[in-house]
């Protein structure tokens, strides 16, 4: 192939992209996301798409394609308080998220969880889920959901967790030379709306990593998609463009978000974009269901359709690793 | 004459009491006994918009697996965070049109129309 970006502009947003001179097969990613519900594992390296099934040679972190110097996980939404028909134990499936985490054939070096942490914002209900997530022995860097921050703009969710961030949650660390930034995209949220950053925190963003060599793998995670997904339900952050334009100059950008309850991936130029599964319940698939709301399955089923992800980094790649795993 | 004007003075001062007190006595009857309702369901208000009198009180039901805040555009109200089930009452003692939205889920808009 050459080294030729070729843009295919279709509905679904996917391009072919030559990124670190491989290419991305479309029809090889849609076979991937299908198989992901039935437990299989995608693993974007270095742009290409792979799938393996879960206990698969591949994975056991000696083949060096799995073998990263940098993994962390993923995790998302776990709602911890709802007890409707879409999963009464949002307890037990987080916990068997951990599981997962604890088994997993490379420990990661800390989690990040993109926000609904809870359901109602209660006191109880993060000290459970701190409780649980104890179990993983590691760091996690939170940023908060929309269900985070219902009665009071965020505050005790600083308080809880904000302890190095600026403004209203934002905040910026690195570990083994990759670059990570909180983002906070549920406040102030304006009437007929989407996400919004807003411009103190634009500002900030700007600033941090200005200064920064392109060559510094960037990972940003907040909790509504920063890409536009469905405005109709809500999904995309109004002022994410400006954002992401602060990104131009670097050679591998990774968006990590939640929010939507299911796996999503796009790629645009140097910009991997990707959704987790939530912890809790699904939620329907883009227009196919009246609202974005919790989605009930057959209680066998639920497991298969909730997940988390590990992302490995290996230095000298442009891209992460990505890879979604369910917890059945 | 004067009996006469002392008279009419009379009757147009009955009169002008009469006027005042019986319409305040129909809307205190109106209001104490009605609220009307709207619903939250599959991130929808349903009526989206609804025309209620002056001192209406409207009660907003959240049937959802999620919870909402009511907030008003103009920040003349707000809710605090309702879960399935929950109620949110509000009055509106002055005309006008307020458009409102859920500060949860920014999407969903809504308006009460007060006359």
């Amino acid at each position: 192939m050459s080294k030729s970006k070729l843009f295919d502009q279709t509905a679904s947003g996917l391009i072919e992209h030559d990124h670190n001179n491989d290419g991305i097969n479309r029809r090889g990613f849609l076979k991937c996301m299908a198989w992901a519900g039935a437990g299989a594992v995608c693993m974007l390296q270095g742009g290409v798409m792979k799938s393996f099934a879960l206990g698969s040679q591949m994975l056991d972190g000696t083949h060096s394609n799995s073998t990263g110097e940098l993994s962390f996980v993923q995790i998302s939404d776990s709602h911890m308080g709802f007890n409707k028909p879409a999963n009464p134990d949002v307890i037990g499936t987080l916990q068997a998220a951990v599981a997962k985490i604890n088994a997993l054939p490379k420990p990661p070096e800390f989690l990040l969880h993109t926000g609904d942490i809870t359901h109602l914002s209660k006191p109880d209900e993060f000290d459970t889920v701190d409780q649980i997530l104890k179990a993983t022995n590691k760091e996690i860097f939170f940023v908060p959901g929309e269900h985070d921050v219902l009665n009071d703009n965020g505050a005790s969710f600083r308080e809880r967790y904000g302890k190095r961030s600026k403004g209203q949650g934002w905040y910026s660390f690195d570990s083994k030379g990759v670059h990570f930034i909180g983002l906070v995209n549920v406040l102030d949220l304006k009437a007929g709306g989407l996400g919004f950053l807003g411009s103190e925190q634009l500002e900030w963003l700007e600033n941090d990593v200005r200064h920064l060599k392109s060559s510094v793998p960037i990972v940003v995670f907040a909790h509504i998609p920063l890409w536009t997904i469905y405005p109709q339900w809500g999904w995309g952050t109004d002022d994410s463009a400006q954002a992401l334009s602060y990104f131009k100059k670097f050679g591998s950008v990774t968006v990590l978000n939640g929010h939507i309850h299911q796996t999503m991936q796009k790629v645009e130029g140097n910009i991997t974009f990707h959704t987790a599964c939530s912890t809790a319940f699904p939620q329907p698939a883009p227009g196919r269901a009246d609202g974005p709301g919790p989605m009930k399955v057959p209680a066998e089923q639920l497991k298969a359709i909730l997940g988390i992800t590990d992302v490995n980094y290996v230095q000298g790649r442009h891209a992460l690793a990505l890879m979604d795993s369910t917890l059945a | 004459m004067k009996k006469n004007t002392l008279a009419m003075l009379t009757i147009a001062a009955a009169f002008a009491a009469a006027m005042f007190t019986i319409p305040i006595h129909a809307h205190g009857q109106a209001d104490v006994n009605h609220s009307t309702e709207i619903r939250i369901d599959n991130f929808k208000f349903t009526p989206e918009t609804i025309t209620v009198p002056v001192n209406s009180q409207i009660t907003w039901i959240n049937k959802d697996d999620v919870p909402h805040v009511i907030a008003a555009n103009n920040g003349a109200f707000k809710s605090k965070a309702l879960d399935t089930d929950d109620t949110y009452s509000f009055s509106f003692a002055k005309p006008g049109s307020y458009e409102y939205f859920c500060a949860v889920h920014p999407k969903m808009v809504g308006k009460v129309v007060v006359k």
